[in-house]
């Protein structure tokens, strides 16, 4: 099994990444925008930054890049699992393979907390993370106010696309608590194969850095994408 | 071929909250200006090569709808002036 975490221009948690994947214990493979063929590639994460400097909308230049057109077709034709952090996220949904998009924050101001999130409902893609489940997790943004037009909220729940909400540290849903304006508290969005979450789990991989719950999360992540090549093959 | 200069004007569509308009606005109310809202947008100026007019407001239109624009919070108009 094989991840790439790809680097666009300005990417900047790329190493973090990739440093979260080697002590999991997954074999990765760094690879940059411009870069083609990911047919030896089981899944790949699109990590946090400034891609292209935020240019136009955060994530809008970064959807363009040719490694974008071979994942559409990595998604669309083998399911292939993708994970978007942060920047990864607006990446994704700029791509058209996530739904909605993320807007500036509603009060106007960078982010830079720690962030307690509620997975929604178990899914295939996070074996190991149950529904209710609470993790302490970093967020560090200034675009991540998730936004959808009313009328698809409905469906984001219904099918549990909506899997994680930002919610108190008593795991009590309220305005309170929603960091950044996201529309139902929503701080991550699945769609078939792909995922993505605005905070950032490779910041939270071990006791002493705050957090445990990030190493969890890529390993619950980790564990799907091997079940699915274990699967497979 | 001849060449068509375009502007593409965005805006957030009315319902998306618009945090740096909003502070901008602020501001010229404290000034003591009359306001009563304010947006902000995004001006495009292009020049394009295409045949008559009505290819460049299509190329233009697809540049909009394909990049410069996100249909799922903004809106875009199309200009091309006649060559």
């Amino acid at each position: 099994m094989k991840i790439g975490v790809v680097t666009f221009p300005g990417s900047n948690c790329d190493a973090d990444t990739l440093e979260a994947l080697s002590v999991i214990g997954v074999p990765v493979r760094h690879l940059f925008h411009e870069e083609r063929d990911l047919d030896d590639l089981d899944a790949v994460i699109l990590p946090g930054g400034f891609s292209y400097g935020d240019y136009l909308r955060s994530g809008a230049l970064a959807a363009k890049a040719p490694v974008m057109r071979s994942l559409w077709v990595a998604v669309q034709t083998r399911q292939l699992p993708v994970l978007g952090i942060c920047n990864g996220f607006q990446i994704l949904t700029e791509a058209g393979l996530l739904p909605g998009s993320l807007r500036a924050n509603a009060h106007g101001e960078f982010r830079c907390a720690w962030q307690t999130v509620r997975v929604t409902a178990a899914s295939a893609l996070f074996p190991g993370l149950s529904a209710g489940e609470l993790l302490r997790l970093p967020i560090a943004h200034g675009e991540g106010a998730y936004y959808v037009a009313s009328g698809e909220l409905g469906q984001l729940f219904g099918d549990h696309e909506a899997w994680l909400q930002y919610v108190d540290d008593q795991g009590m849903l309220s305005v309170w608590a929603n960091p950044n304006g996201s529309v139902a508290n929503i701080a991550g969005v699945m769609r078939g194969s792909v995922a993505a979450l605005m905070p950032h789990p490779e910041r939270a991989m071990m006791a002493e850095l705050g957090s445990t719950d990030g190493r969890r999360l890529l390993q619950a992540w980790v564990d799907g994408v091997r079940g699915r090549t274990f699967h497979a093959s | 071929m001849p060449q068509f200069e375009a502007v593409v004007t965005i805006e957030l569509k009315p319902d998306i909250l618009d945090p740096a308009g909003e502070a901008t606005g602020h501001v010229l109310q404290q000034l003591g200006y009359p306001l009563e809202q304010l947006r902000i947008g995004r001006h495009i100026t292009l020049t394009v090569q295409a045949a008559d007019v009505a290819q460049a407001e299509r190329l233009v239109g697809e540049m909009a709808q394909n990049l410069l624009a996100n249909p799922v919070m903004e809106t875009y108009q199309v200009q091309v002036k006649a060559g």
